[in-house]
């Protein structure tokens, strides 16, 4: 049997907005991903113990309302906190250029802005998923 | 004693997610800690929930966790959806209804695809209700894909089965087909605040009147509305008596007896299919026969007598 890859799509915080996010989940159900969608107004431990009990290989957050700097940061600790770091994670909605770097140094590993072509975020998971 | 296993054991969430992710893959790691587990299995009450798209499984689960939390019981749920026969992958949004839950330390919630099989379940959910059971876990819920009318597997596994419904599905000969409408050990009428609820639960009575006459038991009909949260207290203490019923009866021990036929099957034809069908030697020589099958030099049967052949001695 070959091993699926299983992603956590989630929508933290109070933005409303997940079109994105379902566009993305089923881009990524298309390409033979196991996509958990949980709906919107996550907190980040609601987020991090999903991604625990569905022992998720990549958690990919979606956000517009400009609180990713918080929110992406607090869902990166916490999965440290609970030694999770093998799990791939990556954001994407309006995020700023300038936040990308911060962003990637508190371990968000791929940041998507709009435009984005949803083969990039395939490609980019399939290569960077730990196997 | 496996160190994986006994981790679950003692109810650490991330054992027991990453045994579940194992048995699903039915990676070889599995199936020592599986072994090593069982003898520690068979406290939880399994309660089957099935019924169509959209008559609110999910959030009724919910509801019923919640219920059950009260009373201080641990809660495992089981969520299968569909797979994709066409790309493999799938969307699993059982989840979005039983938000409230997500940081309680006493549910543990996982989503499942079918990945291929038919009839409502997933092949590896036997091994994921002895997980959570071995795990500590009072009651396990496993919620099937949305059924048709065929989709009946829900029965092997569950000690009790409920059939979710909602107003306006169908006209009375609709509940008297054969399949799921048989496998209800106790009947849901959910979004029961919509109209239509009185046919519904007509119908339905009718059927029951018809199919439990003469029997000991007859098949209780309840009327929730899980997003009012209207109906759930009732459905548990249905649920209940259920339980008690199977233990007056002796009819436990049978049903349970046939949740562990079923797990046997499936693991031998598992291990058969992925013998056949995943050994790099054996996949080539089926691939030829397929050929052969392809241009009439062979017929189907022959193949397969060809393939049994090798495997039966």
């Amino acid at each position: 049997m070959t091993r699926k890859i299983r992603v956590l799509v989630a929508k933290p915080g109070l933005d409303g907005h997940d079109r994105g996010a379902k566009i993305v989940a089923r881009a990524l159900r298309d390409a033979g991903m196991e996509v958990i969608y949980t709906g919107l107004h996550q907190t980040a431990e609601m987020v991090v113990d999903t991604a625990m009990q569905e022992d998720v290989d990549v958690v990919g957050l979606s956000l517009l309302s400009g609180a990713h700097m918080t929110l992406f940061i607090d869902v990166a600790k916490l999965l440290k906190k609970k030694g999770m770091e093998d799990v791939l994670l990556i954001g994407g909605g309006i995020i700023p250029e300038d936040d990308v770097p911060t962003l990637k140094k508190a371990g968000i590993a791929g940041v998507f802005g709009p435009g984005t072509p949803c083969e990039h975020i395939v490609e980019f998971i399939q290569k960077n998923v730990k196997q | 004693m496996n160190a994986l296993a006994s981790q679950v054991l003692k109810g650490d969430q991330r054992s027991i997610a990453r045994l579940i992710t194992l048995a699903e893959n039915s990676d070889i790691l599995a199936s020592q800690a599986m072994k090593d587990i069982h003898p520690h299995t068979g406290h939880a009450h399994v309660i089957g929930i099935t019924g169509v798209m959209g008559s609110g499984k999910s959030t009724l689960i919910a509801e019923l966790t919640s219920e059950y939390r009260k009373k201080g019981l641990q809660v495992g749920i089981i969520a299968i959806d569909p797979t994709s026969p066409f790309s493999g992958g799938a969307l699993l949004g059982d989840r979005i209804r039983m938000m409230e839950l997500a940081t309680d330390d006493g549910v543990f919630i996982r989503s499942m695809g079918t990945r291929g099989m038919l009839g409502g379940l997933t092949s590896a959910v036997y091994d994921v209700v002895e997980i959570l059971d071995a795990s500590g876990k009072d009651v396990v819920f496993v919620e099937t894909v949305g059924v048709g009318q065929a989709e009946v597997d829900v029965v092997k596994i569950a000690d009790t089965t409920l059939v979710v419904l909602v107003p306006g599905l169908g006209d009375a000969i609709q509940t008297i087909k054969a399949g799921v409408m048989e496998i209800a050990d106790i009947y849901v009428v959910n979004k029961a605040d919509r109209p239509g609820v009185e046919q519904t639960e007509a119908e339905l009575q009718s059927l029951v009147d018809i199919s439990c006459s003469g029997k000991d038991r007859q098949i209780p009909i309840i009327k929730t509305a899980a997003k009012e949260h209207q109906g759930i207290i009732e459905l548990v203490n249905e649920i209940e008596r259920h339980q008690k019923y199977l233990k007056k009866s002796r009819l436990f021990d049978t049903q349970r007896r046939k949740r562990y036929e079923a797990e046997l099957v499936e693991i031998i034809r598992k291990r058969l299919m992925n013998f056949i069908f995943d050994e790099s030697t054996f996949k080539e020589k089926v691939e030829i026969l397929i050929d052969q099958i392809s241009k009439k030099e062979l017929d189907p049967y022959t193949a397969a007598d060809e393939i049994l052949g090798k495997i039966i001695k």
